[in-house]
C-alpha cells in the first residue's frame, strides 16, 4: 500500500540517495584501507595495522567508531555554526559528484546531458567548505590553510576543465554516459577492436587531469593547504571526532569519485569490449566491477604519487598551474579541435 | 576579552591592526605566528615566533628553554665518570659521540692516554652514532617537505646501526660506554663481520635516498637557493659541522683537530659544497653518511689488538687545570671546557653544543623568506632540542 | 699528547701578536705546548682582543662565550645531605671570598671571569680569552659587533651569572622564564634537587654482592698511595 501511496519519483529518489550515501563511506573505507593503510605501509617496508580483523581489515571501522565516541569540541572563539557546517559542505560536494558517474548502461543516478560540466562545477563547492573551515576555526594555521586551499583549488579548476574539453570535443557530448558510449564505439585508425579509450588520443589531457585532481584533493605534491609538517593540517587543525571523520570521508570519497570520473573520461568507464551497451542485465552486473577496477587503477596512480613526492611551495604551485598546465591544455584543445575538423 | 563589550573589542582590534601594519603601501596587516613549542617541524620543543606579512616572514625569533635541564649545573655535583650519563642525553640521537670529548678532556687533564685499540673502537662507535644520527635527518627532511616515505627507510636502516651499537655497548640510545682511560668492554664476537654487512646496507640506503630525494625536481625546487648562508656569516655565528661545510668552508675537526682518536690513521674525504643553501646542507650530510660507512670499514680493517683500558685509579681524581676538547659530532663541533680543582668531580663544565650555535643564525636567515621555507630551513639546519637546551 | 714539542712556535706567535696589538691590555698568558693557549685581557681590551684575533690571527670562527664563578661552592658536592639555611650560605660565601679565590690558568682578580674561545679554520689554532668581570657592577662589553654569534651566548651568561653586557640589543632571558629569580650557575645558587634528597652515588663504594665490604676501601687507598 505504501508503494502506491508514494509515487515512483519519491521511491526512486530515496533509493538513489540511499545508494549514494552508502557508497561514499564504503568508497572512503576501501581507498583508505587499500592505499592509505596497506599500500603505503608496504611501500615503506612496514606492515601497517594487522590486529583489527584479518590483515587489519577492520582498522578503519575501529577508527571510525573511535572518532564517533569522541567529544564534540569547538574552539573557544570559533564561529560555531560555520564551524559545524563546513565539513558538511565539503561532503555535500562529494555527494553531488557521485550523481553523474555511470556504473552501467542504466546504473546512473541521473544522466545529465551536461554531466561533465556539472561534475566540475559541483566539485568547486568544496572550496567553500574549506574556506569556511579555515575561517571559522579562529586559528591562524587554519586561516592560512584555508586561504592557500582556496587559491590552489581555483588555480587548478581551470586546467582540469580545459583538460576535459579535449575529451568533450572528441566525444561530441557532455554527458558522461555519452562519453562512455563514444569511447566504446570509437575507432583508432579504423580499428575498432577495443573501442577508443580517450587515454590513447587524449593522453596529455589525462595527465593534466590527474595532476589537477591531485591538486583538488590537496594531496602531495600539491598539499600545501594541509601541509602537516608546516601548518599542521591547515583548515582541519581544529577539527576532532566525527567532524574530522566527515572531512576524512569527504577527502577519500572525493578521491574515489575523481578517479571514477577520470576512468570514465579516459579509460572507457564501465565498458569493456564484449559488454552490451544497451542496458542488458549482464552489463549492469559487470559494469560496476569493471568501473571499480579502473577506479582502483587510477587511484593507485594518485596515491602512489601522494606517498612519494615532497610538496611544492605555494608560489611554485601557482606557477605550475598558470604557466605550464593551462598553456599545455590550451594547446591540447587546439590540436584536438584542428584534428577533429581535418579528420 | 570575553568580558569586553563589542565596542571595546572593535577598538582593541583596530589598535592591534594599526600597530601591526607593516606593509603600508598595500594596507595589509601583519600577523604573529607561533610555530611551536608543539609543532611537528620543531623536533621537540623549539618555538619560533614569526612575524608575518602575508606569507612572508618579517622577523623570526626562536624561543628556547622548554627542555633546559641545567646540565652545566648538574655536572658540578657529580664525579667525572658520572658525567657521561648526563652528557649522553644532550644529543640523544648520537649519544656516544657526546661522551667522547668529555672523556678526552678528563684524560688530557690526567695525562692518561687510552690504548690504541680503545681509541679505534671509540672512533668506530663514534662514526656509527654519526650514521644513526644523520640517517634520521636524511629521512626527516623528506617529511618536513611532504614526502613521507623516506623517513621509514631511514628508520629501517638506522635500526641495523642501533642494533650494532646495542650489541657492542649494551645501550641502544645511551651507551655510556666510554671510560676515562679506555672503554668498558671489548667488541663482542662476530661483531666485526656484522658491521661490515650493515655498512653495505647503509650505503645502499644512501644511494636510495640520492635517487628518491636528491634526484627529485620538487625537492630541488624547494631547497635550492633557500636559506643561503655565506661562509663568512656562518663562521661568525659559529656554525659548525655539515652546516659550515655546506657553505664552502673546508673544516672538519676529525681531520684538522688534534684528536687522539683514529681518524687520522685512515684515508677519507671531507665533503664540502659551495652553495650554502638547504640543498647543499642535505647533500653534504648524505655524502658524509656514506663516507662514515667507509671510515668504519677502513677502521675495522686496521683494528689493532691489545688492551682496551689504560691503568687508571679506581677512584678518579682529576688534577687541577683547565682543558678544552672538541670533536666533530654528527651535529657539528661539540666541546667541553672542563675546569678541575683536583676533586672527584669537575669544578665547572661549559658544554659547547653544536645546535645552539647552529640555530642562533635562525633570526638572520629567516628574514624575508616564505612560511614554507621556515620549515625547509629549520629542517636543513638540523638541530636536536637536547643539544640546544642542554 | 705524544711527541708534544716543548716549544710551540705557532701558538707562541699568537701570544706575540696579541701582545704587540694589545700592549698593556694583555694581562697574562698561558701556553700548553701542542694543546692550547690562554690569554687574559683587561675589560678595556676585551672587544679589541676579539677584533685582533678575527682580523690578524684569522680566527673568524666563534666557538663559545661563557663565564666561570670561581667561588668554591658553599654546598660542596652536596654529598653530606646537610641542608643549609640562607644565612649559613651567605656566611660561607663571605668566608670563601675573604680567603681569596683560587683562579685557573692566567690567574684572576675577581669572582667572575668571562671565557671565550675563538678558532681559526685555516691555521687550525684556537685561543681562549679570559676577562675579569668587576665584582662591583658585573658588566662586560658585548662582542656582538665582532661576532654576531655572541648574541645568544651573552644572553645565556646574563641569565646564568647575572653579568650584563653593555651594547647588547636584547638582554632578555634565553632559557629561563622571564620572571625567574636568581642566577643558576652561580656557585651560591642551591641545586634544589640536592637539597631535597642527597645524592646517593657520589662515590660508588657499595660492596659488590659476594665481596667483603672492606676490600673496596683497601683498593682505593692502595691506588692513592
Amino acid at each position: 500500500m505504501i508503494a502506491v501511496a508514494l509515487s515512483d519519483y519519491w521511491v526512486q529518489t530515496a533509493i538513489k540517495t540511499g545508494v549514494v550515501l552508502a557508497v561514499i563511506p564504503t568508497a572512503a573505507l576501501i581507498l583508505g584501507y587499500v592505499f592509505l593503510l596497506k599500500m603505503m605501509s608496504h611501500m615503506q617496508s612496514r606492515l601497517g595495522p594487522m590486529e583489527a580483523g584479518p590483515h587489519g581489515l577492520l582498522q578503519l571501522v575501529a577508527d571510525g567508531l573511535k572518532f564517533i565516541q569522541k567529544e564534540d569540541l569547538f574552539p573557544d572563539r570559533a564561529d560555531r555554526f560555520v564551524f559545524a557546517a563546513a565539513p558538511l559542505v565539503v561532503l555535500c560536494s562529494t555527494f553531488l559528484l557521485y550523481v553523474v558517474v555511470p556504473a552501467g548502461p542504466t546504473l546512473i543516478v541521473e544522466d545529465l546531458s551536461t554531466g561533465v560540466f556539472y561534475a566540475l562545477a559541483v566539485s568547486s563547492i568544496s572550496v567553500l567548505g574549506v574556506l569556511m573551515a579555515g575561517w571559522a576555526s579562529a586559528n591562524k594555521y587554519s586561516l592560512m590553510g584555508g586561504l592557500r586551499a582556496a587559491g590552489q583549488l581555483i588555480a587548478y579548476e581551470l586546467p582540469m576543465v580545459l583538460a576535459v574539453v579535449g575529451v568533450v570535443i572528441q566525444a561530441g557530448t557532455l554527458s558522461l554516459q555519452g562519453i562512455v558510449t563514444s569511447q566504446a564505439n570509437g575507432e583508432i585508425f579504423g580499428i575498432g577492436l577495443i573501442g577508443n579509450p580517450f587515454i590513447l588520443t587524449q593522453f596529455v589531457g589525462f595527465a593534466i587531469f590527474l595532476m589537477a585532481t591531485q591538486a583538488e584533493l590537496t594531496q602531495p605534491p600539491f598539499d600545501m593547504p594541509v601541509a602537516e609538517s608546516e601548518i599542521v593540517g591547515g583548515y582541519q587543525v581544529e577539527y576532532t571526532g566525527f567532524r574530522f571523520l566527515i572531512f576524512f570521508i569527504g577527502e577519500f570519497g572525493t578521491a574515489f569519485v575523481f578517479a571514477g570520473i577520470a576512468a570514465t573520461l579516459f579509460l572507457g568507464g564501465w565498458y569493456v569490449p564484449g559488454l552490451d551497451l544497451d542496458g542488458g542485465f549482464l552489463s549492469n552486473l559487470i559494469g560496476p566491477g569493471v568501473l571499480f577496477a579502473k577506479i582502483m587503477l587510477v587511484a593507485f596512480l594518485i596515491f602512489w604519487v601522494r606517498f612519494t613526492y615532497p610538496r611544492l611551495r605555494e608560489d611554485q604551485l601557482q606557477t605550475f598551474a598558470w604557466k605550464y598546465l593551462i598553456p599545455i591544455s590550451l594547446l591540447n584543445i587546439l590540436a584536438t579541435a584542428v584534428l577533429k575538423v581535418v579528420l | 576579552m570575553n568580558t569586553l563589550t563589542e565596542r571595546q573589542k572593535l577598538a582593541y582590534i583596530a589598535g592591534q591592526a594599526a600597530e601591526a601594519r607593516i606593509n603600508v603601501e598595500l594596507e595589509t596587516e601583519g600577523m604573529t605566528l607561533n610555530i611551536g613549542p608543539q609543532h611537528p617541524a620543531t623536533h621537540g620543543t623549539l618555538r619560533v615566533v614569526a612575524k608575518l606579512d602575508g606569507e612572508q616572514v618579517v622577523s623570526a625569533n626562536p624561543v628556547m628553554g622548554y627542555m633546559h635541564r641545567g646540565y652545566e649545573k648538574l655536572t658540578e655535583v657529580r664525579t667525572y665518570p658520572q658525567v657521561t650519563t648526563l652528557v649522553n642525553r644532550i644529543d640523544w640521537l648520537g649519544s656516544f659521540a657526546n661522551e667522547v670529548p668529555f672523556i678526552l678532556a678528563a684524560e688530557q687533564l690526567m695525562e692518561v692516554e687510552a690504548p690504541p685499540r680503545a681509541q679505534w673502537i671509540r672512533t668506530i662507535l663514534f662514526e656509527l652514532s654519526r650514521i644513526a644520527n644523520v640517517a634520521l635527518f636524511l629521512g626527516d627532511m623528506g617529511v618536513q617537505l611532504g614526502a613521507i616515505t623516506p623517513v621509514f627507510y631511514a628508520f629501517r636502516d638506522r635500526e641495523y646501526v642501533l642494533n650494532l651499537i646495542e650489541s657492542a655497548t649494551g645501550g641502544r640510545f645511551h651507551p655510556n660506554f666510554d671510560r676515562i682511560g679506555g672503554i668498558k668492554d671489548d667488541l663482542p664476537k662476530g661483531w666485526i663481520e656484522e658491521t661490515r654487512g650493515v655498512m653495505v646496507k647503509v650505503r645502499r640506503f644512501c644511494d636510495e635516498l640520492e635517487e628518491l630525494i636528491l634526484g627529485n625536481p620538487i625537492f630541488a625546487a624547494r631547497t635550492r637557493g633557500v636559506g643561503v648562508i655565506p661562509g663568512e656569516t656562518a663562521l661568525h655565528y659559529g656554525l659548525s659541522g655539515a652546516n659550515l661545510r655546506a657553505s664552502g668552508v673546508d673544516w672538519d675537526l676529525r681531520r684538522d683537530g688534534a684528536s687522539p682518536l683514529a681518524w687520522n690513521q685512515v684515508d677519507w674525504k671531507v665533503w664540502t659544497h659551495p652553495d650554502g643553501d638547504s640543498f647543499a646542507r642535505y647533500w653534504v650530510r648524505l655524502q658524509e653518511t656514506r663516507e662514515a660507512s667507509y671510515i668504519v670499514e677502513k677502521l675495522l680493517d686496521g683494528l689493532p689488538s691489545g688492551p682496551i683500558m689504560a691503568k687508571v685509579p679506581r677512584i678518579i681524581k682529576v688534577p687541577q687545570g683547565e682543558a678544552w676538547v672538541s670533536t666533530e659530532n654528527p651535529l657539528g663541533e661539540m666541546g667541553y671546557y672542563v675546569v678541575s680543582k683536583g676533586d672527584l668531580g669537575p669544578f665547572r663544565v661549559k658544554i659547547r653544543s653544536a645546535s645552539f650555535n647552529n640555530i642562533s643564525i635562525v633570526p638572520w636567515v629567516l628574514k624575508g623568506v616564505y612560511v614554507p621555507d621556515i620549515i625547509t630551513i629549520l629542517a636543513s639546519l638540523y638541530f636536536i632540542l637536547g643539544d640546544i637546551d642542554r | 699528547m705524544v711527541g708534544t714539542p716543548e716549544v710551540d712556535h705557532a701558538r707562541q706567535h699568537l701570544i706575540d701578536v696579541l701582545r704587540a696589538e694589545l700592549g698593556a691590555g694583555l694581562i697574562d698568558t698561558y701556553l700548553k705546548p701542542g694543546l692550547d693557549v690562554w690569554a687574559r685581557v683587561s675589560p678595556d681590551a676585551w672587544c679589541r682582543a676579539a677584533e685582533v684575533c678575527r682580523d690578524k690571527l684569522h680566527m673568524r670562527y666563534f666557538c663559545f662565550l661563557s663565564a666561570v664563578d670561581w667561588l668554591p661552592s658553599p654546598f660542596g658536592k652536596s654529598e653530606d645531605g646537610v641542608s643549609r639555611t640562607g644565612d649559613e650560605v651567605r656566611a660561607l660565601t663571605a668566608a670563601n671570598l675573604a680567603e681569596g679565590l683560587d683562579h685557573g690558568y692566567c690567574g684572576g682578580d675577581t669572582r667572575f671571569q668571562l671565557i671565550a674561545r675563538l678558532h681559526s679554520v685555516t691555521t687550525h689554532l684556537g685561543i681562549h680569552l679570559k676577562m675579569d668581570v668587576s665584582d662591583s657592577d658585573l658588566t662586560a662589553p658585548s662582542w656582538i659587533r665582532a661576532f654576531a654569534g655572541a648574541n645568544w651566548h651573552e644572553r645565556e651568561v646574563h641569565e646564568m651569572f647575572g653579568i650584563v653586557f653593555t651594547g647588547h640589543p636584547n638582554m632578555a632571558n634565553l632559557y629561563l622564564p622571564g620572571d625567574f629569580v636568581g642566577h643558576p650557575l652561580r656557585k651560591d645558587f642551591p641545586l634544589l634537587a640536592r637539597e631535597v634528597k642527597p645524592w646517593p652515588g657520589l662515590v660508588d663504594v657499595e660492596p659488590m654482592p659476594g665481596e667483603p665490604a672492606g676490600e673496596e676501601d683497601g683498593e682505593v687507598s692502595g691506588e692513592e698511595a
